[in-house]
């Protein structure tokens, strides 16, 4: 009896404190997310004045509007694009590189460690100005130094694969130091065993490291995708509104951002970045379901 | 001959990561090659310059007479380590109570940090910034801090942290007498001390490339923070690389230096915190 009474006390001090330690991030989350999350949707089924004065409910009407604007429209097939190959090839890339580092006395890898990891302490405003700069047609260097004359951030053709390429450059360190981490957990063993039976580099790559460190490859190519579907500084900060490849470059972030914040047509830009947040969410389901092919947990 | 066969290969991997060295420097190289150059310098195509023919500092001092960077570093800083505070102190705080306490509730409050986790920032932004503008809080402090007021992402890694901690430590705090809010601030929360600089490293990396937030919500000169006034000098200045690339250095050079002293504390904050996610 006297037992119960005890154990009940402590169960209402755990409650107490428990509660009373989750509340500022509870009360935190409640006023920044959740409830921003519901007034987002909430505007996206209305036209509204500026900044939040005349709500007139339209039902879906934003949304019909967004898949017959062609400046949208492109969005969303520059938006794909750019995950598409930016992902690949900065989680292929950042994957040998660490295969390469995580080599039985290699080096010089801390070095490399710290080089390649670079990018990820820049800020993408300094790091676009960059490479803007680099990338110009006329004076850049790349241009000058290779002789030629392609109109990297000008030209509707090149303006989303320049993006793209630096936004692999950007990321190669960060996912190469997560890769790194995870190949740590390797056990040499298995590459001995491996170089037993005989297997080539190649081999040992395709049937020991990558269904070894298959849950972090998951894990990078998931958060990945989910980053480069909200891809915004680079393209903003390189191109001007009158840039003739702006068109075929700019992202859906990019048309929620001029929607929102330029026109201040809010409801339209709720509408937008709700279906951006479907993409993803729709992108992350179906990895989440093609995992259970390839990725094995031990 | 085996040993042969391995230098070449040790060799052949050398010179690529070499060359992918190279490419991940050069961007940096010719942002600071450019800056001391003059406008003519950068622009001249026959024979194209590659290195400055003297080194000016005309660039920085136009750079630094048009823009307040004292200003801007002291709001970097203070949006930095005003998130990094915030970040530490409540996902320590919840981070504790999900990862070692059991109690009604905690895993309806749990989902609410896992659903803000899955859902890209963007979504928030609009309401957040009418909460601003109906606290009459633009060109504030506390504006670019808002979002970051607390942290889900940091309240994931801190419970995992808690939930890994051994039991043996919390039930002799308990046979000591110690009531939660002591055996948390005393025996468990100087355990996490790792996770906390993951944390802090991770919170900071991403404050300061910020840029969408601190444009909207801060438009006054004195109130931008490195990043925001990078976008507003694009425009003043887009005609002359050797001053765009100036302030771009200007911007990028402190967190670089950090991190050239620290980087065994970013580099692990980042493969710590970015693997558990």
């Amino acid at each position: 009896m006297r037992n119960n009474s005890l154990r009940s006390k402590t169960a209402g001090q755990t409650f107490f404190w428990g509660w009373v330690l989750i509340l500022p991030t509870v009360v935190g989350l409640m006023v920044l997310n959740i409830v921003p999350l519901i007034t987002t949707i909430y505007q996206s089924l209305h036209k509204t004045g500026d900044f939040g004065r005349g709500y007139i409910f339209i039902g879906l009407k934003n949304y019909e509007k967004l898949f017959s604007d062609k400046l949208v429209r492109q969005s969303i097939i520059n938006t794909f694009k750019y995950t598409i190959i930016q992902v690949p090839f900065s989680v292929f890339i950042a994957l040998v590189l660490a295969v390469m580092l995580n080599r039985e006395n290699m080096r010089g890898r801390s070095a490399y460690r710290t080089i390649f990891f670079l990018p990820m302490v820049v800020a993408p405003a300094a790091i676009a100005m960059i490479w803007r700069w680099l990338l110009n047609t006329e004076f850049g260097l790349i241009n000058n130094l290779f002789n030629i004359r392609i109109g990297w951030l000008t030209d509707p053709r090149f303006g989303i694969y320049s993006v793209a390429i630096i936004g692999i450059w950007s990321d190669i360190g960060y996912n190469m130091i997560l890769f790194l981490a995870g190949l740590q957990e390797v056990p040499r063993d298995y590459y001995e065993a491996a170089e037993l039976d005989g297997a080539n580099v190649i081999q040992k790559f395709a049937s020991v490291t990558v269904p070894l460190i298959s849950p972090v490859l998951f894990f990078v190519i998931v958060t990945r995708m989910i980053a480069a579907m909200q891809v915004f500084d680079t393209i903003f900060m390189m191109m001007e509104r009158a840039n003739p490849a702006l068109a075929k470059t700019q992202s859906l972030v990019y048309r929620f951002y001029q929607a929102s914040f330029i026109v201040k047509e809010i409801g339209y830009g709720s509408a937008i970045v709700i279906v951006l947040l479907l993409f993803i969410l729709a992108i992350t389901a179906v990895q989440l379901i093609a995992q259970k092919r390839w990725v094995h947990y031990s | 001959m085996s040993t042969k066969k391995m230098n070449l290969t040790t060799v052949f991997m050398h010179a690529v990561l070499i060359a992918l060295a190279c490419t991940m420097v050069l961007p940096f190289v010719w942002m600071t090659l450019t800056s001391f150059k003059t406008n003519a310098e950068s622009i001249q195509l026959d024979p194209y310059l590659f290195f400055p023919t003297k080194l000016r500092f005309t660039a920085f001092e136009t750079v630094l007479k048009h823009n307040n960077f004292l200003v801007l570093y002291k709001n970097t800083i203070l949006l930095v380590g005003l998130r990094i505070l915030c970040a530490i102190v409540t996902a320590s705080m919840a981070g504790y109570a999900f990862g070692r306490l059991k109690f009604p509730g905690s895993t309806i409050a749990f989902s609410i940090v896992l659903i803000q986790m899955m859902i890209p920032s963007q979504i928030f932004i609009i309401p957040q910034y009418m909460m601003i503008i109906r606290m009459k809080a633009t060109n504030t402090i506390f504006a670019l801090v808002f979002p970051g007021l607390v942290s889900a992402f940091g309240t994931f890694l801190m419970r995992q942290t808690y939930a890994m901690l051994p039991k043996d430590l919390e039930d002799a705090a308990k046979i000591d007498g110690l009531n939660i809010p002591k055996t948390f601030l005393y025996i468990m929360a100087p355990l996490t001390k790792s996770s906390l600089i993951a944390l802090s490293v991770f919170t900071a990396v991403f404050a300061y490339k910020e840029l969408m937030w601190p444009m909207i919500v801060n438009t006054s000169k004195d109130s931008l923070v490195l990043a925001s006034a990078l976008a507003k000098i694009k425009g003043q200045y887009l005609a002359n690389y050797p001053e765009v690339m100036a302030a771009s250095l200007i911007a990028c050079v402190p967190m670089i230096i950090f991190y050239f002293f620290f980087q065994r504390q970013f580099i692990e904050g980042i493969a710590t915190s970015g693997g558990k996610l």
